[in-house]
């Protein structure tokens, strides 16, 4: 098990690229790649929710799922399949998206936030650590969602013909759909630039195994190493990245800055950036990966995976329609979550906990 | 015997840990219908002490753990 897996190194080599490129590009400062911020704002896009601010089709979304359908298809791992306790995937996806936009950022935007030296990150990533520990445990004794069942076509390609639905509906109809004049959602990429680097990363995705929770959890389960160097391989070339281009004043593209104030698109309210984080560890442990990874398992034709998705995108506009999203520091003054979003995220333990509990395999108590 | 047809990873895995902690059997056969599961029990497999060999049957693939 010591040795290096090289494909997953060059999986997390391209993700850093592809990253530090589109945020050059025009993607936000530390937002090259986050799939909660770009799902949130396909949430905003189709209208489901109203924060003016985070609205627009992001092509990075449609291109990671079309590049992990076609590698699977080349490859012979495409296959329709689903019946793994749907609806309390598509709850647990909800909850991992809201705890997400508490931090603001995906497991895999925390790793960019990191290279970009916000220290906020270092708080969440010892949460999501934690969230992810609570989960290994009922994983160790047992739990799980259920098995999946072979299904028909039309469950392996739910949600890869809904993205290109709505992204070729976005290109041809641009007006039908809501798309932000400031604020992060108005910093973007070329559409087409985005999805075909987007496509890359997708495939590379599908072939390594790519996962942001997958590293942490194996590496307590079995001291198996294999996702963390795909994992440590982002964190570093972003950093490198930062470093040696942040000051070249590209697109958005913003230099290392070690600190926790003042960083792009981020709030220093360290307390509910860890207990974000927790919430999105623990939940991804249970759905069995990271909210990248649940995009390239629906490419492959996974429909348990494309349905957390749809859970997101609904998580997503449930957490801005009732104001319980992050609000990021602006002007000295620390930002951060509502009274209700605050009141949420303990709620949301108990339904994990209760999700948990539940699911394991009947004796299991006796055993922990 | 596991099977773990159907469950996607790390289950199977936790599945073989549990079975190869509970009873330490000189032999074992893991059933999985994914590819990933293959390469993800062979790795825990192989570093267990097992070696490992992988007959594919149409879409599930049966795996021979032995010490």
């Amino acid at each position: 098990m010591k040795k290096v897996n090289w494909l997953v190194v060059l999986a997390g080599v391209a993700v850093g690229i592809a990253a530090l490129a589109l945020s050059a590009l025009g993607n936000p400062a530390n937002m090259g790649f986050c799939i909660a911020c770009f799902e949130r704002d396909i949430a905003g896009g189709l209208g489901l929710h109203a924060a003016a601010k985070v609205q627009y089709i992001r092509p990075e979304i449609i291109g990671l799922v079309l590049g992990a359908m076609v590698m699977a298809l080349v490859k012979g791992e495409f296959r329709a399949k689903g019946g793994s306790s749907p609806a309390t995937r598509f709850l647990l996806g909800a909850l991992v998206m809201i705890g997400a936009l508490v931090f603001l950022g995906c497991p895999l935007r925390m790793v960019l936030r990191l290279g970009g030296g916000d220290l906020n990150a270092l708080v969440a990533l010892i949460g999501f650590t934690l969230g992810i520990f609570i989960g290994a445990q009922f994983v160790k004794r047992g739990f799980s969602l259920k098995r999946t069942y072979t299904m028909g076509a039309s469950e392996g390609i739910a949600l890869p013909a809904f993205l290109i639905v709505v992204g070729l509906a976005f290109v041809i109809f641009p007006a039908l759909f809501k798309a932000s004049t400031e604020g992060p959602g108005s910093m973007r990429a070329p559409f087409f630039v985005a999805l075909v680097i987007a496509i890359v990363v997708g495939a590379l995705a599908q072939r390594s195994r790519l996962c942001m929770v997958g590293g942490i959890r194996d590496a307590m389960l079995f001291k198996d190493f294999k996702l963390l160097y795909g994992f440590l391989a982002i964190l570093i070339v972003t950093i490198i990245g930062k470093l040696a281009l942040g000051g070249l004043g590209w697109g958005k593209l913003t230099p290392f800055k070690l600190g926790f104030a003042g960083q792009p698109v981020a709030h220093s309210s360290h307390l509910w950036n860890f207990l974000g984080m927790v919430l999105a560890g623990w939940g991804s442990v249970l759905l069995g990966g990271c909210p990248l990874r649940q995009l390239i398992l629906a490419g492959e034709g996974n429909g348990d995976s494309a349905v957390t998705v749809f859970g997101m995108i609904i998580g997503a506009a449930i957490s801005h329609n009732f104001g319980m999203a992050g609000n990021p520091d602006a002007n000295g003054v620390v930002g951060g979550i509502s009274l209700t979003g605050k009141v949420f995220v303990l709620c949301a333990f108990v339904v994990l906990l209760v999700i948990s509990m539940v699911n394991l395999p009947k004796g299991a108590k006796k055993e922990a | 015997m596991v099977d773990a047809r159907g469950y996607s990873c790390p289950i199977p895995v936790v599945m073989v840990q549990r079975a190869v902690k509970a009873e330490d059997p000189q032999n074992l056969t893991v059933l999985v219908d994914e590819q990933v599961c293959v390469e993800n029990v062979t790795r825990f497999a192989k570093a267990s002490g097992y070696s490992v060999t992988v007959t594919r049957d149409g879409d599930d693939f049966k795996l021979e753990l032995s010490k």
